[in-house]
């Protein structure tokens, strides 16, 4: 039986694996610098919003 | 400012909260009928409505669309008015969205039992009830983004992102799955064949468990716990990290159901990645939700809601953490096709879903109707026996799915396969019947429940309009500290929308796009050729029968596998199945390749009286395939329909293909007298041993060489 991958038919098929890992590690770091940065008074404010 | 009066819409929500009630019972009901099925086949009464591969799609159905999807709207008809402090936008479309989602249910439950299904897991519907569910969809989507528009809180609260979230993904999902051609009124053919089918069904089916089952519930969590703790929730910046990562990776993670089948590696392995990577926004919520509770677990022992939401959420955590470990390829080796899985989707949907529901009910009844709970005793009796149930339904299935898998997977000295499949079914039916002991005492702590409600609701004075007070949203709004991005974007739902739809399309695309384009990537096998008019015809009634809930059509290339099947599957050999019909639980044996392996009369008898040819099997009988008789009459539709789909047809079979099947099934008839059984003209079961007796039986025609070489590069795993 040969060994014949996919990967290897389908021309430069790593850069879907690749792209995706770099697409979501972009977006997940500015989310998590922004949710860090987010300014106390207004995070405070939205957190009590269902409570009002 | 001016301070406006208004006031909230509770009758909408009453509505679906009444609907909620009925449907729990209702899909719960048919839950454990089909489970005592499969220890118990008499059960069925003889009827094909009651039948297993029937019943089990009206609880699947009933279940996430009746009971979780009214549970959805009874919590966003009452979280998200308060949320905007403003009325839902219009009442006319409530109703329209109540009565217009019952009446696909009514449709949906009636059809599935009448077998109209397009044979597609949790998208079983046909496509006339799928275009009606898109047009009710739509309604709830004008009537949700209406609210967001004319709303008095300038911020969106992350509770309504993830009810945007879910409508947006929801509605991608429902119409890329419901691409099908119809046939007549009541029957299609999905758009897509073998791989491609499978892939977008479990993208599909995956992610309505995402963004059906979780997200909406989720948004509901981030509303409804710190109500009932009277806190707020315990990290707003979690909420948002978990809000974005989660929508973003869910998407991704589909191909997981696909494990070692004829799906091509790279999306084998995309899936796998994504999955494993999905615990941590999953366990970032359920940390969010439990540490809202810090210092307020004495309320939880006093309050019954809290109790309820507190098993959710744990239940949510343990599915969640589950979920990526079945994702790894050697777990999954084990757990796929077992009662692993079903152990699995029931901590989800037992759990998470249930007891959410029933929490929120307990906390929204006794307030709408300006009373308090009948019974707090009753309510901690339900929250006990729910508990307990779903313990004794889980365990015991857990136990299956491993002891089961375990021994298909076990070879004697002699290099043999040690158990035959009916040994490793019969080995588990003690365990089946306890399963059902838990689903009914689960049942029955929901009977309590409504019982308790209605004894509220007796008491209590139904508010229908609850009167409130807010000030119309300012032009110009206080800036905190530096303006920012997310900022902007949390008070614009139009953004919000077209921003988490951009977050799953790239998911979307990146897993489904290669497959479609790259022709290679779907080997043909020359020996492989369309379904004979009565093949067809004979496929279509084990789609019709949900013969696919209990037996896949999906060797994987394990050493236990190919000994007791055959040669493992290649993605070559499914292009022309639409809709495939891979199955995801082998209750009965694998049937790819059947096909030859016993004579037509093995089937004739097995399907009359299945205990005959296998003592102790646990299926049905399919008394009536031997009175009904095959539709003729759209032979010639089907056909066309087929060669639209761009099966290859010769010229013209579609004008023939009757005559041909009255000679396929003279031939049938043929060998069935030979072993001395006679049947009449046209004949369901003769279509469908015809059916059956094909499959697998193409690649054997096909040289050595071409199968190896479209093999999807799979080399046979020992165990």
């Amino acid at each position: 039986m040969k060994f014949i991958n996919y990967l290897e038919k389908i021309g430069g098929v790593s850069i879907y694996g690749m792209a995706s890992l770099f697409i979501f590690g972009a977006f997940f770091l500015g989310m998590l610098v922004w949710a860090i940065k987010a300014d106390k008074g207004m995070i405070e404010e939205i957190r009590q919003i269902p409570l009002d | 400012m001016q301070v406006e009066k208004f006031y909230y819409d509770n009758k909408t929500v009453k509505w679906f909260a009444y609907a909620v009630l009925v449907w729990a019972v209702v899909g719960m009901l048919a839950g454990l009928w089909a489970s005592i099925e499969l220890f118990y086949p008499a059960i069925n009464l003889g009827m094909p409505a009651t039948t297993f591969g029937r019943m089990r799609p009206v609880h699947t159905n009933a279940v996430i669309f009746a009971f979780v999807g009214n549970g959805i709207f009874m919590g966003v008809y009452y979280s998200l008015q308060r949320l905007c402090k403003a009325r839902m936008f219009s009442d006319l479309l409530s109703k329209l969205h109540f009565w217009g989602w019952q009446a696909i249910i009514m449709t949906g439950a009636i059809t599935l039992w009448l077998g109209k299904t397009s044979g597609k897991e949790y998208a079983e519907l046909e496509w006339p009830i799928d275009i009606a569910i898109t047009i009710v969809w739509v309604i709830f989507g004008i009537n949700m983004f209406g609210t967001l528009i004319k709303r008095r809180e300038k911020h969106i609260y992350v509770a309504i992102w993830f009810y945007i979230a879910t409508w947006v993904t929801v509605a991608m999902l429902h119409i890329v799955n419901s691409i099908e051609l119809p046939v007549t009124m009541w029957k299609s053919y999905s758009w897509y064949a073998g791989v491609q089918d499978a892939l977008v069904q479990w993208w599909y089916g995956h992610n309505a468990v995402a963004f059906f089952l979780t997200t909406p519930y989720l948004g509901m969590m981030y509303y409804f716990l710190p109500k009932a703790a009277n806190r707020p929730i315990y990290s707003y910046r979690l909420s948002i990290i978990h809000f974005w990562s989660l929508i973003f990776i869910y998407i991704w993670a589909g191909p997981h159901h696909l494990l070692y089948t004829a799906l091509p590696d790279w999306a084998q392995s995309l899936g796998v990645v994504f999955s494993v990577m999905l615990i941590f926004p999953s366990w970032g919520g359920m940390l969010n939700g439990l540490f809202t509770l810090r210092g307020a677990w004495d309320k939880v022992k006093e309050e019954p809601v809290l109790k309820f939401l507190v098993v959710a959420i744990t239940c949510y955590g343990m599915a969640t953490f589950e979920g990526p470990m079945l994702a790894l390829k050697n777990v999954n080796a084990i757990s796929h096709f077992t009662d692993w899985t079903i152990a699995h989707v029931h901590v989800g949907a037992l759990g998470w879903n249930g007891f959410l529901t029933f929490g929120v009910l307990y906390w929204l009844i006794p307030r709408m109707w300006n009373t308090t709970l009948y019974s707090k005793k009753l309510a901690g009796t339900h929250f006990w026996i729910g508990t307990i149930g779903i313990i004794l339904y889980v365990v015991p299935l857990y136990w299956a799915g491993f002891t089961q898998s375990m021994m298909w997977k076990t070879f004697t000295e002699e290099g043999q396969l040690k158990f035959q499949f009916l040994e490793t079914v019969t080995h588990v039916i003690p365990m089946y019947v306890t399963r059902s002991l838990g689903g009914t005492l689960y049942l029955i702590g929901t009977l309590i429940m409504v019982y308790n409600l209605c004894k509220t609701i007796a008491k209590g004075q139904f508010v229908a309009n609850e009167a409130a007070e807010a000030a119309p949203l300012a032009q110009v709004v206080p800036t905190h500290g530096r303006s920012h991005w997310h900022r902007w974007i949390e008070k614009r739902p139009m953004q919000m929308l077209v921003f988490s739809l951009i977050a799953v399309l790239i998911g979307g695309f990146i897993e489904l796009v290669p497959t479609f384009l790259v022709k290679s990537n779907i080997p043909t096998i020359s020996s492989v050729k369309p379904y004979t008019a009565l093949e067809l015809h004979g496929r279509d009634i084990y789609v019709r029968e949900g013969c696919y809930l209990c037996h896949s059509q999906m060797i994987r290339p394990f050493r236990d596998e190919v000994a007791r099947y055959g040669e493992y599957s290649k993605a070559g050999e499914f292009v022309y199945d639409h809709p495939f019909q891979w199955g995801s639980k082998r209750t009965g044996p694998d049937l790819a390749r059947i096909g030859g392996k016993y004579p037509d009369s093995w089937h004739y008898n097995h399907l009359l009286d299945p205990q005959s040819m296998s003592p102790g099997s646990i299926m049905p009988s399919y008394v009536w395939l031997f009175d009904h008789e095959v539709d003729t009459v759209i032979t010639y539709k089907m056909i066309r329909s087929m060669q639209t789909l761009g099966v290859p047809y010769a010229e013209g079979y579609a004008e023939r293909a009757n005559e041909d099947l009255v000679k396929q099934e003279q031939s049938i008839k043929a060998t069935l007298k030979g072993d001395k059984i006679s049947t009449s003209q046209n004949k369901e079961i003769v279509a469908l041993i015809a059916y059956l007796q094909r499959m697998g039986q193409d690649i054997k025609a096909a040289p050595k060489e071409q199968t190896a070489a479209t093999n999807d590069g799979h080399a046979v795993m020992g165990n």
